[in-house]
């Protein structure tokens, strides 16, 4: 029993599944900031000719995903699993992208920690024998996010110095069981962790101790240390999540160095006024889709650890006083 | 494997002294300049107030009636600034500078109006106008209520 599983919660992938293609495609904001470069499509603006954001989501899904499976010319009839998840109630946009896909679908929450739990259940069924093939794919909309979660888009009201901004962005990767491209090699599953944060502008704090956590636990699974990987990112922490993260690991005598950084961080820069930096699910998703992937590819990163983290909280818990659990999912990615 | 004998790590961080970590990372709000941004601006929209007042009184209208034009006025340059994308950016400068005049609560009832436009108009515009007005108006007619009471007793 529980051969592949290391330690008490990582997983270690016999055959380690394939990436055979990603695509990203952002919103506007996310196109003008330093990563731009690295999506597949930049949307003029945020409704991108749809009758509500819900719509333009939703659709923004269904396109990252078709152009994963056009990148590696993988028809439909190919794929085994649409694993697939978002911010909304009852994660409408992955259910109306399903809709249209028309393939077996399972409908993932994990906030916005959702694409590497994405990846990593999709590895699992890989691993386990059960498809060869798994569409993965992850959303999130910045003015979709706003209205379920906070105020109208157009109420003029100042945010909080630590609040993040929610990527308009749908990532999607094609896994396999066999192919050329990078691999996942293992994976650990996060423990919900809440430290008692009721801030719900201060979400980075929030989830830090459960990135902390499922780091710390995965280098004492796997007997691993922060130098064995070339980058390890956690999904959208933030510049305050980010750097509470480091202080706990530090206190747990982890040296984090140089190449821990986190994709909130990375999306957007100073100058396009979006605080502690970017969140929401689409956030890690483009950002791995994107970037990450392409300097794998390109021979510049050669093991990364993606660290998703996310907020398990609703607007009704946060209302009745409740603190916001946190999670983190980490995969790791060879080249 | 034995499970049983792996060491769990657990960060040695109580949720108190997190707290406290929390507050030493987390930046401090601004408030000098938002104090400073909110008289600017808000004392920009009165004066502006004002000189529409002032405007209809030289128009001939009573002092009173003059105001209240000049309210009705400024309601409707709020709910047009809103419509137009642009008072949500003057409050992301201003702050309490812009929520405080009678601007700002025409922006708090049009822009949920905006907002909830394509969940029809009963369900949505009508169930959601007063999300975010809907706390000022029940607590300050309730105010007023009580003060009104207090005023009848006293005289």
């Amino acid at each position: 029993m529980n051969l592949k599983r290391v330690g008490n919660q990582t997983v270690v992938f016999a055959n380690p599944p394939v990436i055979l293609s990603s695509y990203s495609v952002v919103g506007p904001k996310e196109g003008q900031g330093p990563l731009g470069k690295s999506f597949d499509k930049v949307c003029k603006d945020g409704i991108n000719g749809e009758k509500s954001w819900e719509v333009a989501e939703s659709k923004m899904l269904q396109e990252a995903m078709q152009g994963a499976m056009d990148q590696a010319s993988i028809q439909k009839e190919q794929i085994d699993f649409m694993l697939a998840g978002d911010l909304l109630n009852q994660i409408i946009s992955s259910n109306f992208a399903a809709r249209q896909m028309a393939l077996p679908f399972i409908g993932l929450y994990g906030a916005c920690s959702t694409m590497a739990l994405g990846l990593a259940v999709g590895s699992m069924l890989i691993d386990g024998g059960f498809a060869e093939k798994i569409l993965v794919g992850v959303s999130s909309h910045h003015d979709t996010a706003e209205r379920q979660y906070r105020l109208p888009t157009e109420q003029g009201s100042q945010r909080a110095l630590s609040a993040q901004w929610t990527v308009t962005g749908a990532g999607s990767v094609l896994l396999s069981s066999s192919g050329v491209g990078p691999r996942i090699t293992s994976a650990t599953i996060g423990k919900v962790i809440d430290f008692a944060v009721k801030d719900v502008n201060n979400m980075g704090a929030a989830m830090a101790p459960a990135v902390a956590d499922t780091i710390l636990n995965h280098f004492q699974d796997i007997q691993l240390q922060p130098t064995d990987y070339s980058l390890i990112a956690s999904g959208d922490l933030g510049g305050v999540g980010l750097g509470l993260a480091c202080e706990l690991l530090k206190q747990s005598g982890i040296d984090t160095g140089t190449n821990f950084t986190d994709c909130g961080v990375l999306i957007y820069d100073h100058t396009q006024d979006v605080h502690a930096g970017g969140s929401g699910c689409g956030c890690s998703s483009v950002v791995f889709a994107g970037d990450i992937l392409k300097r794998i590819k390109a021979g510049e990163l050669n093991k990364v650890m993606l660290v998703g983290s996310g907020a398990l909280h609703s607007p009704t818990s946060a209302l009745q006083g409740e603190s916001i659990p946190g999670i983190g999912h980490a995969v790791v990615i060879e080249k | 494997m034995d499970d049983q004998s792996s060491p769990k790590p657990a960060i040695p961080v109580t949720p108190e002294k997190y707290q406290k970590l929390t507050e030493q990372y987390t930046p401090k709000p601004t408030v000098v300049k938002n104090v400073i941004l909110a008289f600017i601006v808000g004392g920009i929209i009165c004066s502006i107030g004002q000189i529409i007042i002032n405007f209809f009184i030289s128009l001939g209208l009573a002092r009173l009636e003059a105001s209240t034009a000049a309210t009705a006025t400024m309601i409707f340059i709020g709910a047009l600034l809103t419509g137009l994308g642009i008072y949500d950016e003057i409050g992301k400068f201003a702050g309490a500078g812009s929520i405080v005049p009678v601007t700002g609560f025409a922006n708090s009832i049009v822009s949920p109006a905006m907002e909830f436009r394509r969940e029809g108009y009963v369900m949505g515009v009508g169930a959601k106008l007063f999300t975010v007005a809907g706390p000022v108006l029940v607590y300050g007619i309730a105010t007023s209520i009580v003060v009104g009471f207090a005023y009848y007793l006293l005289h």
